[in-house]
């Protein structure tokens, strides 16, 4: 064994407990002072319903147009040099630095009826701001730098021989993309997916300014949460953290599953990692 | 490099240390909500001024302003706050629960242990255009009205049972009535603002809806931003009067030793010089002579308290906020 593995497991499991394990098992201990019932009554009523449906929809919206746009961000950032791409490289990290009330407001500015965006989508028919459509405007927003900073590395590792061979041994520029260069890329896009999506769906600071917050409309499930803590109900607060959370796990599941598959599949075709090179 | 870095720590250490040292006896930290920064800004320099002419010491005010449950789950969580001065009894009334604060702390002090109050208004676009004069105007169909969630913001829910008020002092009025007559008026809302200035930036920047219902004093923030010709301030037949409670935080000066400085700081809000800076700040004085002094700027309105129409908040809340409450049988009746 490598010298130090006992030192930095014991690190990683200390920090990922204090961070993450203890946090949350906290929150498992304040939901269980609930019987099941006033569990389920809380989860499973009309508003709530109507919560997850937002958040959870509009969070796959966001991150599925994160997922192709973000490839072609990172396509273009990685294969193309242009004046001014160093500049668009830095623009791609402004959603992480940015504070997300600052990024709701400005968002909500610009999409509302009398903005720059917003008055050319109203004259033809389409609300952006204070609908749920603004929901996933504010998400996409937020989300894409994950897909974009993901993408990039594996991008750059793809080298120029494996498409000039693919071209070589007759691939059009349409199966070398969807048969050679996509395989490689693709357990790296369901990374980024992924990792947009989860930060989506536990947004609030940016959704707050942008949704319109009417119930059974444009409410997310974060929003729910704070008006029971609002409320000082703590415990009703926790009933709902712990149903996103499920349904988070689930889905991480689902596409850790789907990742999986993939390279498996990719290694049965002789294609992995390791042999191209 | 490496000796730089201990350097900044030592000196970071250093300074914390002063801080702590400071932080006992004469200093004092005030909670509060969020849009009371402007006239806490004025009145703690004041104070300290008054102070150190009374008994010749130096003191440091520190201040917190954020959303005001929030802030008293800080405070409820260990936030050592001397005092905590803010917009809603109810935000009072949980530390009083928990044993932080008197459970009469509204008989501490004069009025409620209120030094100023507001109510709430319209503001509307200049020159009225939908002549919107009275509550009974903003439920009228294709009315937009704007405001903060009110559900989950101070202001909001002083809208909300401003409303209910109202429905409830008409003739017949009663408590069906009331609710369907809010239910009329949120129905209007294109949306719920995230907090009071969320709604008066919805409002006054992204130019939505006929009017926007807030607090007096907010109106005259608008103007400073805004400038005085842009909108209007309607005064409603009838409106609710908003009590800013202060108190005194028992654990923590008790530990501190600073129950002598606690008082006298919320004291002298109620003195001539302190209920100036409330007027200044728009906020309406508890003083008679100070509003008459500044009678011009707060126009003579009838008003209720949460007390006299609905028992107080600690009835109020549940009957209204809470889950199941009017609001959301509002949303349930569809």
């Amino acid at each position: 064994m490598l010298p130090g593995f006992g030192l930095s497991l014991g690190c990683t499991l200390v920090y990922l407990s204090l961070l993450i394990l203890l946090p949350l098992s906290g929150l498992a201990f304040k939901a269980s002072h609930l019987s099941l019932a006033e569990f389920w009554a809380i989860a499973s009523g009309e508003r709530a319903l109507a919560s997850y449906r937002v958040t959870f929809g509009a969070s796959l919206l966001a991150a599925t147009a994160n997922a192709f746009f973000g490839l072609i961000v990172a396509w273009v950032l990685v294969r193309y040099s242009f004046p001014g791409k160093r500049a668009i490289d830095a623009l791609v990290d402004l959603p992480f630095a940015l504070p997300t009330a600052v990024a709701g407001i400005t968002l909500a500015t610009l999409y509302a009826g009398n903005g720059w965006i917003g008055r050319h989508l109203e004259s033809i028919g389409v609300k952006v701001a204070f609908t749920p459509l603004g929901i996933v405007v504010a998400l996409t927003f937020i989300g894409l730098p994950f897909v974009v900073r993901t993408l990039q590395p594996v991008i750059e590792d793809i080298e120029p021989e494996v498409e000039e061979a693919a071209a070589s041994l007759g691939a059009s520029r349409l199966q070398t993309f969807g048969r050679v260069l996509l395989p490689a890329i693709f357990p790296a896009l369901v990374t980024g997916f992924t990792l947009a999506l989860s930060r989506s769906i536990g947004e609030y600071g940016s959704v707050i300014f942008i949704a319109g917050n009417l119930p059974l409309i444009s409410e997310i499930t974060p929003l729910l949460i704070i008006s029971k803590l609002e409320q000082y109900d703590v415990v009703g607060a926790t009933a709902l953290a712990m149903v996103m959370l499920m349904i988070s796990f689930v889905m991480l599941l689902v596409v850790n599953g789907l990742q999986w598959w993939a390279e498996s599949r990719h290694r049965g075709d002789g294609l992995s990692d390791g042999e191209i090179r | 490099m490496f000796h730089a870095t201990r350097q900044f720590f030592a000196s970071v250490a250093l300074s914390l240390f002063a801080l702590s040292v400071l932080a006992e006896g004469n200093s004092l930290l005030n909670v509060s909500y969020d849009v009371s920064r402007d006239f806490y800004k004025d009145y703690n320099p004041v104070f300290q001024k008054h102070w150190k002419t009374v008994s010749g010491e130096s003191i440091e005010l520190k201040q917190s302003h954020a959303g005001s449950s929030k802030q008293v789950r800080a405070v409820a969580d260990g936030l050592e706050a001397d005092v905590v001065t803010m917009n809603q009894a109810s935000d009072v009334d949980f530390l009083a629960e928990k044993g932080l604060v008197a459970r009469d702390y509204a008989r501490k002090f004069p009025n409620n242990a209120s030094p100023y109050t507001s109510t709430m208004v319209f503001i509307v676009r200049k020159g009225n255009p939908k002549a919107l004069k009275d509550w009974g105007d903003l439920v009228r169909p294709g009315v937009q009205v704007i405001l903060p969630h009110p559900k989950n913001t101070g202001n909001g829910r002083y809208t909300y049972l401003a409303a209910w008020g109202y429905a409830l002092n008409q003739p017949g009025g009663n408590e069906r009535a009331a609710q369907d007559f809010v239910g009329r008026l949120l129905k209007n809302a294109p949306l719920f603002a995230a907090g009071g200035r969320d709604a008066t930036t919805t409002f006054m920047q992204r130019k939505m809806g006929d009017v926007l219902v807030s607090f007096e004093s907010e109106a005259e923030l608008i103007a400073r931003e805004f400038g005085k010709g842009e909108f209007e301030v309607v005064y409603p037949s009838l409106s609710i009067l908003s009590e800013f409670p202060v108190a005194i935080v028992d654990k923590v000066v008790d530990r501190k030793g600073t129950r002598k400085l606690a008082q006298a700081y919320l004291d002298y809000l109620w003195s001539p010089p302190g209920q100036e800076i409330a007027a200044q700040n728009y906020l309406r004085p508890r003083n008679p002579e100070t509003l008459k002094k500044y009678a011009t700027q707060f126009p003579a309105i009838k008003t209720f308290t949460v007390d006299e129409v609905f028992g107080g908040w600690v009835r109020a809340f549940p009957a209204h906020f809470k889950d199941g409450g009017s609001f959301d049988q509002i949303y349930q009746q569809k």
